[in-house]
């Protein structure tokens, strides 16, 4: 005896459209129901790591004014920083201190991202965080936590050169231990590639901006404190 | 013989040990070795994959009769990569820091095989409640797995716990276990403990059977 073949219910293309358009639609609204909930704290959030960022490689600095290059290479004023952002640091009268730079290149696994200070002071950078990195944990995150690769940021010479075109010496990571000049920065061992990339990013950054802080930053007044609140009349 | 009904109770506790999806059923093997270097990383990424798991499962299982069987993968991917971008928003929300830890690990939840097994094998077959259970029961039991390791990888890997110091100073670390070698060293140690303890229930049981008959 045979069996009868069991007739299988055939999928028409409209329910294949309804199903697929509908689960699109559906997803879409849900996706952008949530980044319209989230996205103003998340912009507070990336401002706050931001501010922090800053106030943790320019201590000294109280107050901030975001700048950046035009396309002639001068030094603007601008409303809000672009995807890297620089900004001059000015203490609590208003004496320029500073500046932080963002700035970024190749590593080991992926781009990595850092922000550097320059103070006029001692024409160093002073101070070094890693903003974005994917390095491999344990080797190439020593760039965060290594205490004699840090030591590099206590004041790595950054003078600009005497005609102005970047700086006198270029920045250049040597193997751990062998640092003898002040613009060389001590590598570590375990972390070489993303080492040298440091020194790579901090210099092709410094060769661009501090020629022009050192001709033009001074010449940008100070911001102005925030007002304090004033008392409201109900009181 | 008829089937035992399974309870609520069960649909949740099964993903806890019995198909303990790291363990025993070694699904999302990915993110488990990748992100459980600290035991913070591997909380957090437990917690997403959790969310998502309920998330998804409820929505194939409201849509299960919608789905037509041609469509049902391409249907599963995208309401999972929904609720992982959703998910990802909302991690950058509550902390940066987080956001910055977890890296490229949340966007990979999507391929997560773990997810996508659940919604094909469960909740496209059973009712909303039960694949709800089912998603938060594999996810538990998910994160529970990624926190063992973790915690064995932070505490020899970085002499840590939860980021508070558990050595002396002149404690040498392990390096090798925050690297992905080390991932796989915690998880081949968890893997003869629970081996052990299952072949120890299970004579136990068949003891227990043979003197009944």
């Amino acid at each position: 005896m045979t069996q009868a073949p069991v007739e299988q219910k055939k999928t028409t293309a409209w329910q294949m459209y309804r199903a697929i358009v509908g689960i699109g639609a559906f997803c879409a609204i849900l996706i952008v129901g949530v980044y319209m909930a989230t996205a103003p704290q998340i912009k507070i959030n990336q401002e706050r790591f931001l501010a922090s960022a800053v106030s943790e490689v320019l201590p000294a600095a109280v107050l901030t004014q975001a700048v950046a290059l035009d396309d002639d290479g001068q030094l603007v004023v601008v409303e809000e920083n672009a995807d890297l952002p620089a900004f001059l640091g000015y203490d609590a009268e208003g004496n320029l201190v500073g500046a932080v730079m963002t700035s970024e290149a190749m590593g080991y696994q992926d781009i990595v991202r850092v922000l550097y200070a320059y103070t006029f002071e001692n024409q160093a950078i002073t101070g070094m965080k890693v903003l974005e990195t994917k390095e491999t944990p344990g080797l190439g995150d020593k760039v965060e936590k290594e205490p004699h690769f840090l030591a590099n940021f206590e004041a790595l010479d950054a003078r600009p050169a005497a005609d102005g075109s970047g700086l006198a010496n270029e920045i250049v990571t040597v193997k751990q231990g062998e640092k003898t000049e002040p613009w060389q920065l001590d590598g570590i061992t375990g972390a070489t590639i993303t080492s040298v990339a440091i020194g790579h990013i901090l210099n092709i950054s410094a060769q661009v901006w501090v020629p022009v802080l050192e001709r033009e930053a001074r010449a940008i007044p100070a911001p102005q404190p925030p007002a304090p609140l004033e008392p409201t009349e109900e009181e | 013989m008829a089937l035992k009904p399974v309870s609520p109770t069960d649909e949740f506790v099964k993903g806890l040990w019995r198909d303990n999806p790291v363990f025993i059923q070694v699904l999302g093997m990915c993110p488990a070795l990748a992100v459980s270097n600290t035991a913070i990383n591997a909380l957090a990424m437990g917690a997403a994959t959790t969310f998502v798991l309920v998330m998804a499962g409820l929505s194939v299982s409201l849509l299960r009769k919608f789905i037509p069987k041609e469509a049902r993968i391409v249907s599963y991917i995208c309401i999972i990569a929904t609720f992982v971008t959703c998910v990802d928003y909302i991690i950058m929300a509550l902390s940066i820091e987080l956001h910055r830890a977890l890296g490229a690990f949340i966007a990979l939840i999507v391929v997560n095989c773990l997810i996508l097994g659940r919604s094909e094998a469960f909740a496209s077959k059973n009712k909303p409640g039960r694949a709800m259970l089912d998603g938060l029961g594999m996810g538990v039991g998910f994160t529970f797995a990624l926190l063992f390791i973790g915690i064995v990888r932070e505490v020899l890997g970085s002499g840590t716990l939860f980021g508070v110091s558990m050595f002396p100073d002149g404690f040498q670390t392990w390096t090798i276990m925050v690297l992905p070698s080390g991932g796989f060293l915690a998880m081949a140690g968890w893997l003869l403990i629970v081996n052990w303890l299952r072949q120890k229930e299970d004579d136990a049981a068949r003891r227990a059977a043979e003197a009944e008959s």
